[in-house]
């Protein structure tokens, strides 16, 4: 991107709340059943029947609220939206126009920016409730498109950011935090791939120095990290090039494919639709009390910047540890739960960082569907600590239990992989392994250092990997050093 | 006596004692319906064979000693705008046609629990827009006074069923007069409860904030009775009040002594026939009479109910009929090039000329633009309305109208200018805008023989007040006995 412009970038996201039931009848959320077999007269939208809201979505979409900084309303009511979409069966969405539940938060984000990190506010202007709409399937060899209602009326939170954002890192941190935050509230899945955390980007370019804004476009469904990013970069240097050319940028709706890299229009602002919302008159206005707000804001849980700070000052992690550990409350959970098992945090954070983030990326799995049970981890960096097994053993049984879920006591004892402590089998070993290398003794004496590291070496070889390398060292030097 | 002259507490009072079968009920009003249905045309579906097997099932119960409810084995029909499962529900609508619902209203179970019997679903305006039941796709419903007049609307098959003794109560539905203007016009009691007292919950919405289900019945007492049926908090409808369940019958007391009838005489002053206004005034003199206290009252912003009414409920029913839309029931246009164009034919082919209008009407109030001069505006004169109201119920206990200006009209004779046909809810709009209860009961006749009706309007869940006024009404003239000669 040219450095005489600037970015600005404002966020639309929608998660899917993970309440049991729809926002509006009894149907559940489940994902992933056969078509059409969640729904019921009142989210397919049959005539006469009416809405009831879910409470859980109320107070979900006020847990949000409050984690994010926004004013709570004590009063607010739900909106109907009006257009026509196969999609939509009521031809109007039961939304939330001028009085959202939520409103004027903040995130504080870690930007990790091209010059180093930095941290960064920024502005929440909404949160609001809302319903999802079906599913459109279309059937590519008889042309037909099909309508899967199961997704109809399952309940949404929008949050609407600022626009506050002024490069793609930024957009990535809010996101990455914003779902950081739903995740450690259980309010939403936030799986990006199944859609139930998806956003919509708006964005313009201006020279800087303006004070004006552009005009913008917004592109929407991104659902990936990477699309969001790449989705940034690509329209941020359109706009730039199209005015560079004398051109303009015309408000419009765009789609961006991240496959091959590029975006394109969907629809002008001139024949978008108006949307014509009014209360919705079938539902009472949404009424809280002050005592409502203050039981869930006593009882939100630790959110990560917070954890994060905690894990520093109780456990004396590094920073970047304690990031590592609390951006996702699974795996925050995880390592909670190790060491409460054996208290070594700071070597189960190195496990976790290192060898299961490895395992979980190449398995491309989440860290709850991990083989590896906390219970086990910890007990392999006890026997590790004990001194039971060796570090080199012990990424052994890792490996092993990553494949087979055993526990890691099971694998040692199974394939005899116990280090050898014991000091007169050591001492025996170590005796013989000096006599059959009477060079290297010669060597060692005639101070060749590397000669005491092939011997240990040879010891190593004899006991297969498992004498304990400190008592070898040890017995090594003293026998050298008498003889 | 024909058992289908009976009301419905008399009739429900023989099938309990055996003085007759459920199966001679049935006979005899199927025969009645035979007899004066080709003339009167209030019925779109018949449910002879639903009938005579719940007749069946309740007989076998009731011989049994079981208890088969207030209304058990009693004749009902049911206005086609509310949904019964298994049988279709047209809304005299060629959008819904062949509609069958899946479920039942929540009023249908609250009646079935009773012990009712359904024998048909009655014919009214399309979706429930009109006052005049002309606007139905289905067929012309006739007077039964006058058979070249409109039973009114938009509930006039369930009117011109009751007052032809084709059943013994039914279900309608008020938006803004739809119960009580055809019950004036057709001489029965109709009933239009407070906002929220009876569950919307499968009613087919016109107009959500104002839509409310309410019966029809030949006495006030059959009225009560229905009422108590019916009324009552409902889960699956959040509008429906969370109030305990009443006895309205208790309310039946012949008195009216101690009671303040208040009466907005400025408002009863124009555009009002003559013969109206005398059977209004008549119906004063006989309060008076009867020991109530009259009292003159002001309703300032009540003027503008009508202008408040066309915004709102055409805006609401706008959205409302958006889901009429040919892709899931309906019609749906056998030939189109696009989603538009689907959308657009089934659209324009479903729905009757009075429908379009209001949908275009109420699309235009809610667009960009335009929503502060009307859809706003039309809802800070609807609060200053039910203030009105409100004000008005601190020196009274309610408040006389005439139900409707004129008496019944000849067909055709409003449908090329439809101001003029919004002009008959004149007197019954504004309690739906400020949420009220009112009753239609008989109050007289004009010069032609044709019915005229006197309303009572309410506190909000003032049911009981209403109903004892109105009992002592009928219970001290004889308007309510006179039956329609021409059928």
């Amino acid at each position: 991107m040219r450095e005489d412009y600037e970015v600005i970038i404002g966020l639309e996201v929608h998660a899917e709340l993970a309440t049991h039931t729809k926002i509006y009848c009894n149907c559940t959320t489940e994902f992933g059943s056969d078509p059409n077999t969640h729904c019921c007269p009142i989210c397919t939208g049959m005539p006469g029947t009416l809405p009831v809201l879910n409470e859980k979505v109320v107070e979900y979409a006020v847990k949000a609220g409050l984690a994010t900084n926004c004013e709570i309303a004590r009063f607010s009511k739900q909106d109907r939206k009006n257009y026509f979409y196969p999609d939509l069966p009521k031809a109007y969405q039961i939304s939330q126009y001028d009085l959202p539940l939520c409103k004027d938060g903040h995130m504080d984000v870690t930007v990790e920016g091209k010059q180093g990190n930095y941290k960064k506010r920024i502005g929440i202007t909404r949160i609001h409730i809302e319903e999802d709409a079906a599913k459109l399937i279309h059937d590519a060899y008889t042309g037909d498109t099909l309508v899967d209602m199961n997704r109809c009326a399952v309940p949404l939170i929008e949050i609407v950011s600022e626009p506050d954002m002024r490069s793609a890192e930024e957009a990535v941190a809010y996101m990455q935090t914003l779902k950081s935050i739903l995740e450690y509230l259980e309010v939403s899945d936030c799986k990006m791939q199944e859609g139930s955390l998806r956003c919509d980007v708006n964005l313009s370019v201006r020279k800087k120095g303006e004070t004006k804004f552009g005009t913008r476009t917004e592109t929407k469904n991104l659902n990936s990290f990477r699309a969001i990013y790449n989705l940034i970069e690509f329209e941020a240097n359109r706009q730039i090039e199209e005015l560079e050319k004398g051109g303009v940028i015309y408000q419009e709706t765009r789609r961006f494919d991240d496959v091959k890299g590029i975006g394109y229009a969907m629809r002008s602002k001139e024949d978008a639709n108006d949307y014509r919302y009014f209360p919705e008159p079938d539902l009472a206005p949404i009424v809280l009390s002050e005592e409502y707000i203050a039981d869930i804001q006593n009882h939100l849980p630790e959110m990560p910047h917070i954890k994060k700070e905690r894990y520093v000052q109780m456990y004396e992690l590094p920073e970047y540890d304690a990031e590592q550990l609390t951006n996702s409350k699974k795996i925050a959970n995880f390592f909670e739960e190790t060491i409460t098992h054996w208290n070594n945090p700071k070597a189960i954070a190195n496990w976790i960082m290192g060898d299961i983030f490895r395992k979980l990326n190449e398995a491309e799995i989440e860290i709850d569907a991990c083989p590896i049970k906390p219970k086990d981890m910890a007990k392999l960096v006890e026997l590790l600590d004990k001194g039971v097994i060796s570090s080199k053993i012990a990424k052994q049984v890792f490996e092993e239990m990553f494949e087979s879920g055993k526990s890691p006591e099971k694998i040692v004892e199974e394939k005899g992989l116990v280090q050898i402590s014991d000091e007169s089998a050591i001492k025996e070993i170590v005796t013989k392994v000096v006599e059959n290398n009477p060079q290297s003794v010669v060597d060692y004496k005639a101070g060749k250092d590397r000669a005491l590291g092939f011997l240990v070496g040879q010891v190593m070889k004899e006991t297969k990997g498992k004498a304990n390398p400190k008592m070898v060292n040890e017995m090594l030097l003293e026998i050298l050093n008498q003889s | 006596m024909e058992l289908y002259r009976f009301t419905l507490t008399e009739i429900a009072k023989k099938i309990k004692n055996k003085e007759v079968t459920i199966h001679e009920v049935l006979d005899s009003v199927f025969s009645r319906i035979e007899e004066v249905e080709p003339q009167i045309a209030a019925y779109i579906t018949l449910m002879r064979k639903e009938a005579y097997e719940r007749a069946d099932y309740l007989q076998k119960k009731l011989d049994q000693g079981e208890d088969i409810g207030v209304l058990g084995g009693v004749p009902i029909a049911i206005k086609d705008n509310i949904c019964t499962s298994g049988v279709k529900t047209t809304c005299a609508s060629r959008m819904l046609e062949n509609f069958v619902p899946v479920y039942d209203a929540t009023v249908i179970k609250n009646l079935e629990e009773a012990g009712a019997i359904f024998i048909g679903k009655t014919n009214m305006d399309e979706f429930a827009m009109g006052s005049s039941t002309e606007s139905s796709y289905m067929k012309k419903t006739k007077n039964p006074w006058d058979l070249e007049k409109v039973p009114g609307g938009s509930s006039g098959g369930s009117a011109a069923a009751i007052a032809s003794d084709m059943a013994f109560a039914a279900l309608g539905s008020d938006t803004g007069g739809s119960i009580r203007q055809p019950a004036s016009y057709c001489s029965v009691v109709g009933l239009k409860p407070t906002y929220g007292l009876v569950s919307r919950f499968g009613l087919i919405a016109f107009a959500s904030s104002l839509d409310q289900i309410g019966p029809f019945a030949k006495t006030v007492e059959d009225t009560a009775l229905m009422l108590n049926v019916i009324a009552g908090h409902d889960k699956k409808d959040t509008t429906s009040a969370p109030i305990e369940k009443k006895d309205y019958t208790k309310a039946l007391q012949n008195t009216v002594k101690g009671l303040t009838i208040g009466i907005p005489t400025e408002f009863v002053k124009e555009g009002i026939h003559e013969d109206v206004k005398q059977a209004y005034d008549q119906a004063i003199e006989t309060f008076k009479d009867l020991g109530a206290t009259i009292k003159e009252i002001q309703l300032d912003y009540i003027k503008y109910s009508l202008a408040t009414y066309y915004i709102i409920a055409t805006a609401e029913a706008s959205s409302n009929l958006g889901r009429y839309d040919g892709i899931r029931y309906g019609h749906r246009a056998s030939d189109f090039k696009d989603i538009d164009d689907l959308y657009c034919k089934s659209r324009s082919e479903g729905f009757g000329a009075e429908v379009k209008r209001r949908i275009m009407l109420g699309t235009y109030v809610l667009s960009a633009g335009y929503y502060d001069a009307y859809y706003k505006r039309a809802q800070q004169v609807r609060t200053l309305i039910i203030e009105n109201f409100k004000k008005a119920f601190e020196t009274c206990d309610v408040i006389l109208m005439p139900t409707a200006p004129k008496t019944a009209f000849r067909f055709g004779e409003k449908t090329e200018n439809p101001l003029e046909m919004y002009l008959e809810d004149i007197y019954t709009v504004p309690v739906n805008i400020a949420g009220l209860p009112a009753i239609s009961i008989p109050g007289g006749f004009d010069h032609e023989g044709m019915p005229i009706g006197i309303q009572l309007i309410g506190n909000a869940f003032g049911e009981e007040t209403l109903l004892q006024i109105a009992y002592t009404f009928e219970q001290n003239t004889n308007y309510h006995e006179r039956k329609p000669n021409k059928i």
